[in-house]
């Protein structure tokens, strides 16, 4: 074996599931914090890992609308699990964040900004549909004119790990929206975990510079062509095993011109107007401002808070909240996430990684109610000019 | 724009009725706080603190507890007439408190059961909300309510400024806080999606489902999370009971658990 091959970006190469720590090691080595899955009561979350043993090897979940079980798996795979309920959005754009505090001294406000270098963090078992999330916000938050400067410092401090599906959960719908199961681009490195019997391996593919700096001088073969074959196919049987789905196909034109219809009732009376759909979703990237002062008035504090188009003050205008009831936040929620996005960044606003459906109290779900609108299509002749709230 | 000092300091009165005293608890539990809080304001009238009584008229009143007997639906028109800013604090002020349980019942069957004279006992059929007497300015929610929002509504006032006391759910707070769901991954009856944020979600944090301490949140679906905690297996008496604790007499609320209640 060749232990010193000199790797470039594009390689294939083979991590053998006895080296896997290294990476960890390496990682940490380069000064990265290491985000990762981690069991935490009765869920796989993400936090920062110390070492390999914190993953949740032999771990596994099964998940539907409004259920989400962890369960213990035969085999020993660290990443055998599917999503939990967050996403890298927690590390990137954080739930609050301080954006100013002001002091008052006699006769001058001094303003301070927050010390806002962020730790480098290394990003471990990110999967291709949370890719693709992370791809999406950078087209909100780092391009156009509004700039997020704190999501952009982060960004540009971080290093994502991918790790492809090779089973998919119940609620998932990636293939739908092809951002999955396996990452294409925009990953510094992506694994795809291979376990057999008597063999545990990882395909490992470089897909950055600085990618490639972490992996330089590890101890990795190029993969073989079978290797490849088996990675390639462990990928295929996720996207056969989807366990939902979505018609894409027109589903812009087709929610814009359903504005008004009358089935949108049906979901106003069963959603709860709670909001866990947009905080766990890893594109949802609304937040309010609020302004706070200590008893004396001499300290004032300016913070940023993750919101939600399901609340009353989100549509707050003078004279009362725009959308007043279940139904229209409801509808703005799917219609922002499949349809008016595309208008905004040139994408859907949803990865299909099926949070939504898993995190909501009463399991309303996104595919279900986008084709319910399909079987009932009010033909373009039919709409109406008005909307009703 | 710099104040000049020696401002007269606002006059803060805090008032009881039928309660606990848990919330003015919470304004003594302020430690760190408390003496800010002495700082900013005059404190008028304490009950919990002090027995010295400061005249009116106040700036700031805090009403804690419900209207219960006849003397204190007219006790609080008299602070209401005394006060600027009136905010009434905790559940029992704001929704009837646990004493409205009695609003279900015949007050007189208890009155008899426990009191030897019950004919020296002047009190009302039901226990209801300050709001259903006197206009409010502000309800602070919560059995009890959380300390630090109780400095911010003063604090707001102070300043100037609207308070920070959002009326999403708690699964809004929960979320924030990264708390694993309860509902969705314990199979754990939680309230937090109707209810009324502010206690930044304590219980999902102990793997407890919510309460709702801070009773109904805005255009609570009640409905809708009833019907759910049903598929989910309880029981008719445990809706009723859910819908039926701290905040009793809220609207939404007491419509939903009369619907679960047995009809024998
Ligand atoms: S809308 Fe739902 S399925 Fe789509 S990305 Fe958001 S949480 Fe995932
Ligand atoms: S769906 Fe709602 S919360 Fe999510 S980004 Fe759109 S408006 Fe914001
Ligand atoms: S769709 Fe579900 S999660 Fe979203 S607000 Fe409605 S009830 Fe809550
Ligand atoms: S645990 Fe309760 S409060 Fe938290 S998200 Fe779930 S339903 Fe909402």
């Amino acid at each position: 074996m060749d232990e010193n091959p000199a790797f470039k970006v594009g390689d294939q190469l083979i991590l053998q599931g006895s080296d896997f720590s290294e990476l960890i090691v390496r990682l940490k080595a380069a000064a990265y914090r290491v985000v990762g899955p981690m069991v935490r009561d009765g869920c796989i979350v993400f936090d920062e890992i110390s070492g390999v043993e914190d993953l949740p090897a032999g771990f596994g979940d099964n998940q539907d609308a409004a259920t989400y079980r962890l369960r213990q798996c035969d085999d020993m795979a660290l990443f055998g699990y599917n999503n939990g309920p967050q996403s890298v959005k927690r590390f990137l754009y954080t739930p609050q964040r301080e954006i100013w505090k002001a002091r008052r001294n006699r006769k001058t406000v001094s303003i301070h900004l927050p010390d806002t270098e962020p730790v480098k963090t290394a990003f471990l078992g990110v999967r291709p549909c949370d890719l693709n999330a992370v791809l999406i916000q950078d087209r909100v938050f780092t391009r156009g004119e509004y700039l997020d400067d704190d999501y952009n410092k982060r960004r540009e401090n971080s290093l994502i790990i991918v790790v492809n599906c090779t089973e998919a959960g119940k609620t998932c719908f990636c293939s739908s929206m092809n951002t999955g199961p396996r990452a294409t681009a925009g990953f510094d490195l992506a694994l795809t975990e291979i376990l057999h019997a008597d063999h545990h391996y990882f395909l490992l593919e470089v897909g950055s510079d600085r990618g490639l700096s972490i992996v330089a001088g590890m101890p990795c073969d190029h993969a073989s062509d079978q290797q490849l074959r088996t990675a390639a196919e462990s990928v295929t049987r996720a996207a056969d095993n989807m366990g939902r789905s979505i018609d894409a196909s027109g589903l812009k034109e087709l929610l814009i011109r359903n504005i008004d219809n009358v089935y949108w009732d049906s979901v106003g009376h069963r959603c709860l107007t709670c909001a866990n759909c947009t905080m766990v979703c890893p594109t949802c990237f609304c937040s309010t401002v609020e302004d706070t002062t200590d008893l004396t008035g001499n300290t004032a504090h300016r913070i940023r808070r993750w919101d939600s188009c399901f609340t009353m003050d989100f549509s707050y205008i003078h004279g009362g909240s725009v959308r007043p009831s279940a139904k229209a936040r409801y509808r703005q929620w799917i219609i922002h996430k499949l349809a008016s996005w595309h208008e905004q960044f040139g994408t859907s606003g949803c990865v299909g990684c099926g949070r939504c459906i898993t995190w909501c109290p009463v399991g309303i779900d996104i595919t279900e109610e986008a084709r319910a609108i399909r079987q009932r299509d009010i033909r373009p002749a039919e709409v109406s000019e008005t909307m009703e709230v | 724009m710099v104040p000049k000092k020696e401002k007269k300091k606002a006059k803060l009165a805090v008032w009881k009725f039928a309660s606990c005293d848990g919330c003015q608890l919470s304004l003594l539990d302020c430690e760190d706080e408390l003496l800010a809080v002495a700082d900013a304001v005059d404190i008028a009238n304490f009950p919990e603190a002090s027995r010295a009584i400061v005249k009116g008229p106040y700036e700031i009143s805090l009403v804690e507890g419900s209207i219960t007997t006849p003397h204190d639906a007219e006790r609080i028109h008299r602070i209401r007439r005394a006060s600027k800013f009136l905010v009434t604090i905790g559940a029992c002020a704001t929704a009837g408190g646990i004493q409205a349980l009695r609003n279900y019942t015949d007050v007189r069957e208890f009155t008899s059961a426990i009191y030897a004279s019950p004919k020296y006992i002047t009190t009302l059929q039901n226990s209801t909300p300050i709001t259903d007497h006197i206009p409010v300015d502000l309800e602070l929610r919560g059995c009890p309510v959380n300390k630090y929002q109780l400095i911010e509504v003063v604090s707001a006032y102070l300043n100037r400024r609207k308070p920070n006391v959002s009326p999403y759910s708690v699964c809004i707070e929960c979320k924030l806080r990264g708390h694993n769901c309860v509902m969705v991954a314990r199979g754990t009856p939680c309230l937090g999606p109707i209810t009324h944020a502010g206690c930044d979600a304590v219980c999902p944090g102990f793997d407890r489902g919510c309460y709702s301490c801070f009773g109904p949140k805005e255009t609570p679906n009640t409905r809708a999370m009833a019907e759910r905690f049903e598929e989910m297996g309880v029981s008719a008496d445990d809706l009723v009971r859910m819908f039926r604790s701290f905040n009793a007499e809220a609207d939404e609320f007491r419509k939903e658990s009369i619907i679960h209640e047995r009809q024998d």
